[in-house]
This record gives structure tokens, sequence and C-alpha cells, in this order.
């Protein structure tokens, strides 16, 4: 097997190296990207408020955006992303403001765009901060105190233990990547071992030796068992080793961490550990269930290319369930565990996030544990059928 | 020995219903004898090899081959039989002797005897110059060599053979008739499925000819030449096939 370059491909280059670097790429781009969109002072245009020089005036000297001189075509800049927002100051802004009349700035963005939406945040804060300003004004000219129109305060802070944050955040990620990578890792040897072995003519020469029938499947069957385990278990150590390394990169220098903390739920989430563990155990079964059948149906082709076409589709049916665990408000109830994959994508879940319900867990791991026993069996039948073994 | 009664093998086909792959065919083989069965593509060699070999069960009748009955003994029966199928091939990322490894494993073989039932096939069929090279690399005659090697790795006592010779060149076609031969003269059972008639004439003792599923003829060469009249096996090969299952009267199979 260790000769075979296609076989090492997909089960240890693969998970070890091509994904934790595909993760690390794309979270590193999107991190600097965001970085620095954030550390980039937004231009923007002020249209009207010529009349207006207090509010002008005001805005012009915020520093965290960057006002620069209004052209007639503002709407098409913003349109081609040159200027991030605009601004616009009704006619007789000020003197509405000192008679108390009500009034109504404008802000021009592109809806959707990040660095556009950055700048209306900007803006919004600045008016925001200005309407405060005059209110605290006005009620100092009659003597009142600023908790007249703010008598309270509200605020919002995280009592969740970080792994209960990490669990929501890449919980419903990780038992996802294991399902696929448990998938993906039988894949190729339980197409080689059998629609592959007809296809070379070497099936023919194990069925003439005294082994019997059974004993072939299940030695079949263990092969594939461990590469799909061995792909999910090394996948598993080199995410690991990746959060770890990681986690010293983004705390090492200052600035990056500062970055870091700027950004709202980009918080490194950590995972318990232990549940980490039990979600491996949880795949166990899967990878099972998934070896079993992926034999069973493969073992149906003539040929390697016929089993591919078999077993390409399948992908997105264990996808499916997987990607409806990773859904917000999907939670486990007695009937969910009951559902093949979903289940263990549902508790999986639950068990990065450190709780652990063990009625669930039981059932889940028993019906699975039955699937797979299911499908082995069919695999052992499928073995003992001439017509399928023999299929011209 | 091989002893086989009216062995049946029925498929069946959703367009054309049943087909008789395998009727009715007796025959025997004791040990020290090359049995010939000849027939055309179809005529159903192979599927009544696999019947012998146990990778099929027969719809009816059985077959002892060893002593030990196909039907109620099949695990029993591939011990001791070696069965080179004719589609057979080789796991390319092993060398030669890794593939012989591999079977000799799977024949409960413990690793001395398979070093030395190694050595002494590779001396039988000329195979020391390859036997560490991989087998993709190889060309036919050195693959069909590894492939006879890794099918009688457990020296059976029963051989079958189906069409071994199939797409070789002289030389290592003659390889192997000489191996086979050799089989012979140790007291091996050996049966042996081919079209090429002048393999037949060079090693068979006996000659069955087999055509849609049936047992048309069968004989040593000279009672088929005294039954049909004529020297050439081709041109018996005709009268036998040509004849048809209809009209053909079986030599009547004489019991050894």
């Amino acid at each position: 097997m260790l000769r075979d370059r296609r076989t090492l491909l997909s089960m240890i280059v693969i998970p070890t190296l091509v994904m934790p670097l595909i993760f690390a790429l794309v979270g590193f781009v999107s991190f600097k990207v965001i970085r620095q969109a954030r550390a980039t002072v937004p231009a923007v245009m002020v249209v009207g408020g010529e009349d207006s020089p207090n509010a002008r005036n005001a805005f012009l000297a915020h520093d965290k955006v960057r006002v620069i001189p209004t052209v007639s075509d503002w709407k098409q800049l913003i349109s081609g992303k040159q200027v991030r927002a605009a601004v616009e100051l009704p006619p007789g802004f000020d003197r509405a403001l000192e008679r108390g009349e009500a009034a109504t700035v404008k802000i021009y963005n592109y809806d959707g765009e990040m660095r556009s939406s950055f700048a209306v945040d900007e803006i919004r804060r600045f008016f925001a901060a200005y309407r405060e300003t005059l209110i605290t004004a006005r009620l100092a000219q009659h003597g009142l105190p600023a908790t007249l129109v703010k008598p309270f305060e509200v605020r919002t802070q995280n009592v969740a233990p970080p792994e209960k944050v990490g669990g929501n955040v890449v919980g419903g990620l990780i038992p996802y990547l294991f399902i696929l990578l448990c998938f993906t890792g039988a894949m190729y040897p339980a197409m080689d071992l059998t629609a592959g072995e007809k296809e070379r003519g070497t099936m023919e020469a194990i069925l003439s030796s005294p082994v019997a029938r059974v004993d072939l499947v299940l030695g079949k069957f263990f092969m594939v068992l461990t590469a799909s385990l061995g792909t999910v278990v090394c996948s598993m150590v080199s995410m690991l080793l990746t959060v770890l390394v990681g986690g010293v990169l983004m705390a090492s220098p200052g600035g990056v961490a500062n970055g870091a903390r700027g950004l709202a739920g980009m918080n490194l989430p950590t995972l318990d550990p232990l549940g980490m563990l039990a979600v491996l155990g949880m795949v166990v079964p899967v990878a099972v269930l998934f070896s079993a059948l992926l034999l069973t149906i493969s073992l149906f082709a003539k040929s390697f290319k016929e089993a591919q076409s078999y077993v390409s589709p399948l992908i997105i049916v264990i996808l499916l369930p997987a990607i409806v665990g990773m859904l917000p408000g999907v939670e486990l109830n007695a009937r969910l565990a009951l559902v093949p994959i979903l289940n263990v994508s549902l508790v999986s879940k639950e068990l990065v996030s450190g709780v652990w319900s063990w009625g669930y867990l039981a059932l889940i791991f028993g019906s699975t544990c039955a699937y797979a026993a299911a499908a082995l069996a069919l695999a052992v039948r499928m073995f003992n059928r001439e017509d399928v073994m023999f299929r011209v | 020995m091989i002893s086989a009664h009216a062995l049946t093998k029925t498929f069946r086909d959703k367009k054309r219903g049943e087909i008789h792959a395998v009727d009715k065919v007796s025959f025997s083989v004791s040990g020290g004898q090359i049995y010939g069965l000849l027939g055309a593509n179809g005529a159903g060699k192979t599927t009544t090899l696999r019947l012998l070999a146990t990778l099929l069960q027969p719809s009816s009748g059985t077959a002892t081959l060893a002593g030990y009955d196909i039907v109620r003994e099949p695990a029993r029966v591939r011990a001791r039989v070696g069965f080179l199928a004719a589609s057979t091939a080789l796991y390319g990322r092993l060398t030669a002797r890794e593939t012989i490894q591999y079977f000799g494993r799977l024949n409960g073989l413990d690793d001395a005897v398979i070093k030395s039932r190694t050595a002494q096939l590779a001396d039988e069929l000329d195979m020391h110059a390859f036997l560490d090279r991989r087998c993709d690399t190889f060309s036919t005659g050195m693959k069909q060599k590894t492939s006879i090697a890794r099918t009688l790795i457990h020296d059976p006592e029963v051989m079958i053979f189906d069409e071994p010779t199939l797409g070789l060149d002289v030389m290592a076609a003659r390889t192997i008739v000489r191996f086979v031969r050799d089989c012979r003269a140790r007291g091996k059972t050996v049966v042996y499925s081919t079209h090429v008639m002048s393999e037949v004439e060079k090693l068979c003792d006996r000659v069955g000819v087999i055509h849609g599923g049936r047992l048309l003829a069968e004989g040593t060469l000279a009672e088929l030449r005294a039954a049909y009249r004529e020297t050439d096996l081709e041109e018996i090969f005709v009268k036998v096939v040509g004849a048809g299952p209809q009209v053909a009267a079986p030599v009547p199979p004489l019991l050894s």
C-alpha cells in the first residue's frame, strides 16, 4: 500500500499538510485583509453642508475618516470603490439644529462591501457622538443632568467559558471535517480492493485461495477502516499542531494580537481536548459504516471507473447531514439521535464545547454501531453472491 | 484426482432467459494425467473450471477433487487445488517474490516453506532474473510465470490451468508447456483448457471437447481419431462441434 502514491496522497499528505495549509492560508489572508481594511482610514466625501460650518468642520476634524474634496460624480466613485462612502448634510443643517427642528443626515454607501461598511460605521459613530454633545449642551443650558435622556447604559459581557464559545464557532466544522475525511480516506482503498481487484484480475486469484470469503471481506474491511481512521487521526494531529503553532504565532507579536482582539468573534477558539478525543471515538463507528458501505457499493462495479461513478455522488449524501448539523439552531433530540451522520455531527458540536449528554451519546454510539454492523453484514453477503463477484 | 458428475451451471439473464453455461458435464482425471478441455470461446470451459475451483457453486451435480466434494468442502478443495485463471493478473506494486509470498501466506504456509518453494519454482520456471522486480514492469511471459508460481506455491495435488499460454511468445509458451509436463511426471492431476490444438496434441493424455456447455466428445487422442476417422485434431474438433449438441452422441466416457 505504501508504494501507492494515490493512497499516500489521500490518506497522509492531504489531511496532514494540505488541509491545515489551506486553513492557515485562508485564515491568514482574511485576517490580514480585514486588519488592513480596519487600519486604513476610509476616504469619504461630504455632500452639501456649505451653509452649516459647525457640523461640517466638526466632521472634517474627525480623524477616523479622511474627507476628500467633493466631486460631482461622487456616486460613481462609491460604486467604483474609490470612495468608501459619502455623507449628505441637509441644507440649513446648523440652523435647524439651533432651532430644534428635525433634520436627516444621509449616508451613501456600497452595500455589502466590507470597507464601505467600515466607513459607514465610522460616520455613524461620529454623528451619534455629535448628537450626544448637542443634547448634553442643551440639557446643560436648561440646567438638567445628562441622565435625563439616557437614564441607563446597556452593555453585554460574555460569561461562557472560552471552550464553549469555541465549540459554537468551530464545533460544527470539526465533526464535518472528520466525517468528510473519514469518507475520503475510505473511498480509494475500498474501490481499489473490490472493483480495482476485479479490473486487474487479482480477485479471482484470491478467491481461489483456501481463505474463507468472510475472512477475505473482513481483511479488506479492516484495511479500509485503517485507512479511514488513519486519515482522520493524521488530520486531527495536524489540526492540533496548526492551532498550537497558530496560537503561539498569534500571541507573540503584540501588533498581531491587538489586531486579533479588535476583530469581534475572531478570538482564537479553544476546544475541549477531551471532547475532541470523544469526537474521535464517535467517529469510529461512522468509519466502520462508511468502510462497509463503500466496500459493498464498489464491489458491484466491474472497474475502478465504474466504482467512482457510484461513489462520487455519495459524497453529497454524506455531506448533507453533516452540513445540517453545522447549521445554527439544529439541536440534538431523541429522533435526530437516530439519523446516521447527522447525529454524530450534532453530538460532536456539544462534545467540543464540553457538554456531555451521556444518554444521547449512548444512543448515538449504539445506533451508529448497529448501522455499521448491518452494512458489514451486507458486504459479507455481497461477497458470497456469484452474480456480484463475477458480473459480466 | 478429479471426478465430475453431471456438473451443471445455469445463469439467469434478463434478456436471454436461462443460460446453461455448463450442462451435465461428467469426466474424470487421475493422478499423473493431463486432461485437455478443448473448446471455442464461450463454450463453457472457464465456467467448468471455476466450478471445479469452487469459485462458483454448481446449480446441480457435483465433483470431487483430491477426495473432497466441491459443494460440501470447498475450503478443503481450494487448499489442494492450484487454479490459474485465464483473466488472472498480478499486483503491479509487488515484486514477483512478494506476490508468491503473499499467496503462500493466504494458503497458510510458513515463511520457511514459502522460501524454499519459491526457490524451487523459480528454478523450474526460470524466474531468477526478475524475482525481485516489481510486476508492473514485466513482459507477458514473466507475468504468466509469476502467476503460475503463485498458483502452485502450496504444491497442490490438482492443477487447473485456464488457457495458460494465451498471448505468450514461443519461448515462454514452451517453458510453460514443459513445466506442465513436469507436473504430470510428479504425479499431479492436471486439467488444461485451451483452444490451441497443437498444445493438446503435445500435452494431453485425454481430451474433452466442450461446446455450448456440453461435453460432446471425450477420450484419448487415439480414441478420438478412431471414432471420427480423422488424424488431425482440428478436423476432429470441427466435426464434433459442427455436428452440434442436438445430433452428437458423445463418445462414452471411458473411466480409468
